[in-house]
């Protein structure tokens, strides 16, 4: 049986016909395209960089953006359940679309020029260029206000320096956002952001070494020497500092929290059955109390997860969403993902340690999930910080 | 130059299928999903490549059935046609009443070729094509793998027991694909957006009556359980013996 997905509270009846069909699209993608390869992609450490030309033509990446640029101006709710499918194949999958559409061309449509949109977003939704993201740095995760790399003006253009890490898509990007600071160190408000083709002198990217997770991802650091860009390079409405980049992240992890849905159901449809169909003590697994106990948990969750992330969607299409509501769903999503991988991965016992299943994997994805766009300890500060009114970071 | 193609809303084909209590229908009620029977999808990728090699032409869908049969003509829209028409009425397991039905809509249009799958997934009757041919006087070509149009002719290559047959017939015609070069395209989402914009007609169908009663349906018997003839290189003789004469599948 080909993956079925969890529906125990009839939430296709809260989709629409055309929401429905993009998940059924997205989803036999995946199972004829990502499944058969991801497992020895992951292996080899190496993004399947073949899928992305199809992603393209199928009109994934940037596909809640308008259609003048491209894109297939999907509402929010049909651009999450694109997440959805694509990281029930791979957290990587899911980040490299992830990044190209929410952190590449969300900003790029947002803040930049009409220049930077006509360049950039038709040959970015098609596929024909990757981007990438450049905000964190080696010693600025949680803390994006503190960075080093700066900008600084000279007659005619800007000149950048410094190093950026964690950088999904950074080795094989055409075009890099990047975020320097223009005036003085810890000067938020000084932070512009910048379209960066990625060949211009002084800028190189380097595969980040020694990864125990996200394996069939590039994740990358970014590293600019003098490089000198034209005045047309800044983004012309990045004009208040963090801000800008951090609407960019409100983009990203509000599908993220969509793609933790997706990695919890491949797991749980992989432990489901094969606790039906894994005989021990004479009967299957599935018979057992404790897998029985494991399988309602997981399920639940999983249930709840997704009610959240569909009304999350419905606001976000109101256009009432708030950041915090999103730093809530990431958090509780991924949370809640991490915990399923990793009891589908004890359900399937010593198998579940193999590339041939699927839930060791998304397990081991699920860490850089939990970490990245945003800690996990990050959100709760964030909803502290909502609730009472006190900052606490 | 335009092209219909005639498409059947059936079972997903990795339903498992339940027999109804009336012991003569499929319980619809265990049927999670419906599709574009597969063989039907391959016609419109057929017909879509055929528009796109000619760079005109319009390419319809129809289906015949109630008004669920809508999805799978969105589907087909999605895929690339052009405008859907949906036939409202009771499907039987009549291949004839099903034929009268869409040669009574086909009658009236001017397709050069009509396209539809070599069999439904479901019923599997192979009759729905030929039949329609008949109905409208036009050459029909069965089990299509591949197809040229040359000027007013369509060529088609044919699965034969063993080996393909070359078959030239003047247009219009009736072909019935089957498996071979038109593995269905997915959707693009742009299209899924653009299907709901595309024209689809609805109208009550013409002539239904079926004149074959269904007496009974039931699920094959239970595999028997598998049997392992021996283990290591010294079973393999028999293995093969067995795959060969009792298999028959060497």
């Amino acid at each position: 049986m080909s993956f079925e997905g969890v529906d125990f509270y009839d939430v296709d009846s809260l989709l629409s016909e055309e929401e429905r069909m993009v998940r059924d699209t997205i989803r036999q993608w995946v199972e004829d395209r990502v499944m058969p390869i991801i497992g020895e992609a992951y292996i080899q450490r190496r993004f399947p960089k073949e899928l992305i030309p199809e992603m393209g033509e199928l009109g994934m990446l940037g596909a809640n953006l308008p259609e003048e640029y491209g894109c297939a101006e999907l509402n929010n709710v049909a651009y999450g359940l694109i997440n959805q499918e694509l990281e029930r194949g791979d957290s990587g999958i899911r980040s490299f679309a992830s990044v190209q559409g929410s952190l590449v061309m969300y900003p790029i449509f947002a803040f930049g020029s009409e220049e930077h949109r006509r360049e950039w977003l038709p040959r970015l939704a098609a596929g024909e260029a990757v981007g990438c993201f450049g905000l964190t740095e080696p010693d600025y995760g949680s803390n994006p206000a503190g960075m080093i790399t700066t900008a600084r003006k000279v007659d005619g253009g800007w000149v950048l320096n410094g190093t950026k890490m964690w950088i999904t898509n950074g080795s094989m990007a055409d075009v890099a956002v990047v975020w320097a600071q223009t005036g003085e160190q810890g000067d938020a408000k000084s932070i512009r952001g910048f379209v960066v083709p990625t060949d211009t002198p002084g800028f190189t990217a380097t595969d980040q070494k020694g990864k125990l997770s996200l394996l069939a991802s590039d994740t990358s650091e970014l590293h600019m020497e003098d490089v000198e860009l034209p005045d047309s390079a800044l983004m012309p409405n990045t004009t208040s500092g963090l801000k800008h980049p951090l609407l960019c992240l409100t983009q990203a992890r509000y599908g993220i929290a969509w793609g933790a849905v997706g990695s919890a159901m491949a797991c749980f449809d992989e432990a489901r059955s094969y606790a039906k169909e894994r005989v021990m003590f004479g009967e299957p697994i599935g018979a057992k109390q404790i897998q029985q106990v494991r399988l309602a948990n997981m399920m639940t969750h999983i249930t709840q997860a997704q009610l959240m992330v569909l009304q999350l969607g419905r606001l976000k299409d109101k256009g009432t969403m708030t950041p915090f509501q999103v730093s809530m769903a990431k958090r509780a999503n991924v949370s809640m993902a991490t915990d399923v991988a990793r009891e589908a991965r004890r359900l399937l016992g010593g198998n579940g340690i193999l590339v041939e299943y699927h839930s060791m994997r998304h397990m081991a994805n699920l860490e850089s999930v939990y970490t990245y766009e945003g800690t996990d300890d990050i959100h709760a500060l964030i909803l502290g910080q909502t609730i009472t009114g006190f900052s606490a970071f | 130059m335009n092209i219909t193609v005639c498409l059947k809303r059936t079972p997903d084909t990795e339903t498992r299928i339940q027999v109804a209590g009336d012991g003569v229908s499929i319980d619809s009620a265990g049927v999670k999903k419906y599709i574009v029977s597969p063989y039907d999808e391959m016609a419109v990728e057929a017909a879509l490549r055929t528009r796109e090699a000619l760079g005109s032409g319009e390419v319809t869908v129809l289906s015949f059935g109630d008004d669920a049969v809508v999805e799978q003509l969105r589907a087909g829209l999605a895929m690339g046609a052009d405008a859907g028409i949906l036939l409202r009425g009771e499907v039987t397991m009549d291949g004839l009443a099903t034929a009268k039905v869409l040669a009574a809509e086909l009658e009236g249009r001017d397709d050069a070729l009509v396209l539809l799958g070599v069999k439904a997934a479901d019923d599997d009757q192979q009759q729905v094509g030929p039949m329609v041919a008949t109905l409208l006087g036009r050459p029909c070509v069965t089990a299509v793998s591949s197809f040229q149009l040359e000027g007013d002719k369509a060529v088609c290559l044919r699965e034969v027991e063993g080996g393909m047959e070359k078959v030239e017939v003047p247009l219009p015609a009736i072909l019935t694909i089957t498996k071979g070069t038109f593995d269905p395209r997915f959707a693009s989402l742009k299209g899924i957006m653009a299907a709901k914009r595309k024209p689809l007609e609805q109208k009550e169908a013409q002539g239904a009556e079926s004149k074959l009663t269904v007496r009974g349906m039931a699920l094959p018997p239970a595999r028997p359980e598998g049997r392992i003839v021996g283990e290591g290189a010294d079973a393999v003789p028999e293995l093969v013996r067995l795959l060969r004469e009792e298999a028959k599948v060497l």
